[in-house]
């Protein structure tokens, strides 16, 4: 899956902004993140047709970029995610970051990982039949 | 041989100077500053060293006399004024006769053509048309060298984009913030090298580096970007220019170079030092001894694209530019050399001095590309880098902030690279 980070200054106004340009864009936020620091924030967000979104933003003079990430489905329960977090990390996977999702698919919960190594966490996903989302 | 063909030059140089003299002395101006050097006629330069007892011109000089002051010829022989582009302080008026205008556009057309321009390129203009030298500058040169020539001017950068691409122009003329800017702007429109078809970079009115001009080259497809040098109040763009084989910055051959220390004393060629200019046979605005205030290297003798005269390294900076930080002498021209060392930043940036209690402190404001974003590690790590990479330049602890793309001012005219606060008010 394709997430889409913006790239955003630490100035009063411009996460709601951007907000407001995905609003006006007709683009729905299915899961997001923001990471920040002192001067600049890093805001994560999964929605429908990731490369349109990426377009418009630019176009809109952000600085955007697409990165892969995965979307777990685990199940909706205390331990759910530790569960297979433990899994992950018995194979090598490192996570970079994660956050949860706000739609749930059935009666399962959904997280976006982030990892270093693609290979290793396809290898583990498919062996511990982890249910991943599109 | 070099030796003795400086020699000759000087001599004849000397009987130009004498003409120049002569000129400047209709402007009561340089009567008076000649008169208390003990020169009362053009007859008592006897020698070089006479010459040099003349006291320099200064940007002040121009203000005081503002508007036409020191116009050696009486208005009907002008045809045209320029005015300086007054990013230091009040503007400055200078006047050209038609001679003049001659003059300065056959400097550019021999500085173009020793760039590797020809009479088959299409040179697109975007310095600004108007009172700024530059645009009516290249243009007149341009012409003269009978290329095909668009006036686009500066600003609508999309516009540029579409000549590039349409009426596929092989020269570009511009600042090389402007020119990095319109390749900037063409990579998010989808556009790279592989869709123009320039050959020829002449760039100018700001001072720029070695890292800056590879960058260009890559972004815009450039055989070779050149360094044009020049100013309203010695001409205009042409003064100097480099050649494809980049041995430095040929001196137009109207002009007489000095250097010289911060106290004024004349270096010896081979010493940075301060650009004083002198015009040869200008009527309308004769200069004498003008402190340029950029700092470059003096050089003479013959160059493989058959130039035979001085020549100057590349500015190295102005000396207004100079900032003086916790007593280190610092140039925006340093802190680029280190942004363009860095993966991941976009050559824009912005140099902000403040002081915080008695320290004097720096910020500098770097544009990141989207390569860099997602993990805010990365994005650390660029930072860090940065202000390692300018102590090691500088010695200097400063700190580094990364800034959205665009959010930088851009200039058609000359980049606005340092904001000094010190100075002002709180």
């Amino acid at each position: 899956m394709l997430q889409v980070s913006v790239f955003l200054e630490n100035a009063k106004g411009r996460l709601a902004q951007v907000l407001g340009d995905l609003a006006e864009m007709g683009v729905n936020i299915k899961a997001l993140s923001l990471a920040d620091t002192k001067d600049f924030g890093v805001l994560r967000l999964v929605v429908d047709d990731a490369e349109r979104v990426e377009k418009l933003l630019k176009e809109r003079l952000y600085v955007v970029k697409l990165t892969r990430v995965w979307c777990l489905q685990v199940e909706d329960r205390p331990g759910g995610l530790a569960e297979v977090l433990d899994k992950l990390v018995e194979r090598g996977v490192i996570v970079e970051y994660m956050y949860g999702f706000v739609e749930k698919v059935g009666e399962l919960a959904q997280i976006v990982l982030r990892v270093r190594d693609q290979a290793l966490m396809e290898a583990a996903v498919k062996d511990f039949c982890i249910g991943v989302s599109a | 041989m070099e030796d003795k063909m400086l020699e000759q030059t000087l001599e004849q140089t000397l009987t130009r100077l004498r003409e120049t003299v002569r000129q400047a002395m209709r402007v009561p101006h340089y009567r008076e500053s000649f008169a208390g050097a003990g020169i009362e006629s053009a007859e008592d330069i006897k020698s070089l060293a006479d010459f040099q007892m003349i006291p320099v011109t200064q940007k002040e000089d121009l203000r005081q006399n503002y508007p036409m002051g020191l116009f050696a010829e009486p208005l009907e022989n002008i045809v045209r004024i320029q005015a300086s582009s007054g990013t230091t302080g009040k503007m400055t008026v200078v006047g050209y006769t038609a001679n003049d205008i001659e003059m300065w556009s056959a400097a550019v057309a021999d500085a173009l053509r020793r760039g590797g321009v020809t009479p088959r390129d299409i040179v697109q203009v975007g310095y600004g048309y108007g009172l700024f030298t530059g645009g009516l500058g290249l243009h007149y040169g341009s012409e003269k060298l009978g290329a095909l020539t668009i006036p686009l001017s500066g600003g609508n950068t999309e516009r540029h984009i579409m000549f590039l691409r349409d009426l596929k122009s092989t020269v570009l003329a511009c600042t090389p913030s402007y020119a990095l800017h319109i390749a900037s702007t063409a990579a998010s429109m989808g556009l790279g090298p592989e869709d123009f078809h320039l050959r020829v970079g002449v760039f100018g009115a700001e001072p720029w580096t070695e890292a800056m001009r590879a960058e260009i080259q890559q972004r815009l497809g450039l055989e070779n970007a050149l360094d044009i040098y020049g100013l309203s109040e010695i001409m205009g763009p042409g003064v100097a220019m480099e050649c494809a084989h980049k041995n430095g910055l040929h001196l137009a051959p109207p002009f007489y170079p000095e250097i010289l220390d911060e106290k004024g004393i004349i270096l010896p060629l081979g010493s940075q030092g301060e650009l004083v200019l002198t015009s040869l046979g200008k009527e309308a605005f004769p200069s004498v001894r003008y402190r340029t205030k950029d700092l470059t290297t003096l050089s003479y003798g013959r160059c493989a694209c058959g130039f035979c005269g001085w020549s100057m390294t590349r500015m190295a900076g102005r000396v207004d530019d100079m900032l003086i930080i916790r007593g280190v002498n610092v140039f925006p021209s340093q802190i680029e050399e280190a942004i363009l060392s860095v993966e991941g930043l976009e050559p824009h940036y912005l140099i902000v001095v403040d002081r915080r209690g008695a320290l004097d402190y720096l910020e500098v404001h770097v544009e990141v590309s989207a390569e860099a974003v997602d993990a805010i590690s990365h994005l650390e790590e660029l930072q860090e880098t940065l202000q390692q990479r300018i102590y090691r330049i500088l010695g200097l602890g400063v700190r580094v902030r990364l800034v959205e793309p665009m959010s930088l001012p851009r200039s058609e005219g000359k980049a606005v690279r340092v904001k000094d606060l010190r100075t002002k008010d709180k």
